[in-house]
């Protein structure tokens, strides 16, 4: 087997491992990537042992906070954190799903004040017999795992 | 001490027993102008008559003076006005808000921005606080206590807010449940996990009568027609949920029966002159539970 790296190296910087393939430009918009000036690789349906398929996201030069990236834990609650420095991987995180989200996900209640008015979501994450549910701050309604809608960070 | 009354979780045990008791304080003297200096708005912007008038009673008794609308259609808020916007303008002006809105959790963002306490007087069908505060004070005025009832809940468990924190409310107060409901309205889930989280026993039946001769209250609510997908099927549950006065021979003496109001056919109309109706004093309640809310959160008394 070819032992190359299919998306090359960053010399300082993170690397976003075993993304879902079909959540990669949710992670993309959530992060805010595409406003980015840094220089970056975006791969996907990549090989995976875990997955099957993966997306990965090199970031060169830049660090996030833990709660800043500890938010795509609600659409890629197995995604790998390496950070990289001098071509070598200094610290591995698991990401943990933040107890509060604000903003990112809508609330899926049709007549929620925040589908109408400018207002930022705001939820309280629960784990019900293993699932993931967002319980919404102003009508008191949950969002199950499935229905999660990302508010687009454009 | 909770600033606003947005939602029944609000408010501890503690808070409720203190809202009962002034309460009753206020029904004992009905007419105390302790806030004859206070501005009260009452902003409904979808209309309500029992609610509002309820609820301006309340403020008018206690000597403030009232501003507000009864509909959204002459407002500010038909030439686009935000919620955010209305609620600062207003709170500019008032001492305290009342506000019933039409979507859910606009009463929480209102409490958000107001400078001044809001109480929610209905936000679509979240949450509709004061209506379980005066049903608690029903059940202990009729019973002489809360604790340790029995509480045949029947109708539309499924839809009906003002069940949902009815049984939230009371689980401070060792109750046991008899869910009274057609298939297509039992219980959600959610609340019997509640319940069971809570230890608080219930059963649960689709046979109207099941539960009557043991109940120490029975608490009717209307069955509507749009939640049923077969019109047929409705027409059917309606007329199989109808309370009549043959059906409380062998009930308790202390048994009462409420409904939030307004009722359609499911309490016939012979058993409004026997004893176990209570939903009309229950309504008359709640101006005075309005009042003890409207007190408590000016921080007077």
């Amino acid at each position: 087997m070819e032992k190359h790296l299919k998306v090359s190296a960053i010399k300082e910087g993170t690397v976003l491992d075993h993304i879902p393939p079909d959540q990669l430009f949710n992670v993309i918009d959530i992060l805010g990537l595409a406003h980015s000036t840094n220089q970056m690789t975006f791969g996907t349906n990549l090989d995976s042992k875990l997955l099957g398929k993966k997306a990965i996201i090199k970031i060169a030069d830049r660090f996030f906070k833990d709660d800043d990236i500890n938010k795509i834990a609600l659409i890629a609650p197995q995604a790998k954190i390496n950070i990289i420095h001098d071509f070598e991987v200094v610290e591995k995180k698991e990401l943990s799903i933040p107890a509060t989200i604000k903003g990112i996900v809508k609330c899926m209640n049709p007549v929620c004040i925040t589908n109408h008015q400018p207002v930022e979501t705001l939820f309280t994450t629960i784990k019900e017999n293993g699932e993931l549910k967002l319980l919404c701050h102003y009508c008191e309604k949950a969002t199950s795992e499935k229905n999660i809608k990302i508010i687009s960070n454009d | 001490m909770p600033k606003h009354l947005i939602s029944i979780h609000d408010f501890s045990k503690e808070d409720i027993l203190d809202v009962l008791r002034m309460a009753a304080d206020f029904e004992k003297q009905p007419s105390q102008p302790i806030f004859h200096d206070k501005v009260i708005a009452s902003i409904f912007f979808e209309p309500s008559t029992r609610t509002r008038l309820s609820f301006e009673t309340a403020a008018n008794r206690l000597g403030a003076r009232v501003i507000g609308f009864s509909d959204a259609g002459n407002t500010s808020v038909s030439k686009g006005e935000t919620l955010k916007d209305t609620i600062m303008m207003v709170s500019n002006y008032a001492d305290l808000i009342i506000m019933r809105h039409p979507l859910e959790g606009s009463a929480r963002y209102a409490s958000e921005v107001s400078k001044v306490p809001v109480i929610n007087a209905g936000d679509g069908a979240n949450q509709h606080p004061s209506q379980t505060l005066l049903d608690l004070y029903s059940i202990q005025k009729t019973q002489g206590m809360l604790s340790n009832l029995k509480i045949d809940v029947v109708g539309d468990l499924k839809y009906g807010r003002t069940v949902h924190s009815l049984l939230q409310a009371m689980s401070h107060f060792s109750p046991t449940f008899i869910f009274t409901a057609p298939e297509e309205l039992k219980l959600p889930d959610e609340y019997k996990l509640f319940l069971k989280s809570k230890d608080i026993p219930f059963s649960e039946t689709n046979e109207l009568i099941y539960g009557f001769n043991d109940a120490d209250i029975i608490y009717m609510t209307r069955v509507q027609r749009e939640r049923f997908t077969d019109p047929i099927e409705y027409e059917r549950v309606k007329n199989v949920y109808s309370l009549n006065l043959s059906m409380l021979e062998k009930t308790k003496p202390n048994m009462k029966i409420l409904h939030p109001l307004p009722r359609v056919n499911e309490i016939a109309y012979d058993v409004d002159n026997s004893n176990h109706a209570y939903y009309f004093e229950q309504a008359k309640n709640g101006v005075y539970t309005r009042m003890a809310i409207i007190a408590k959160l000016l921080g007077e008394k």
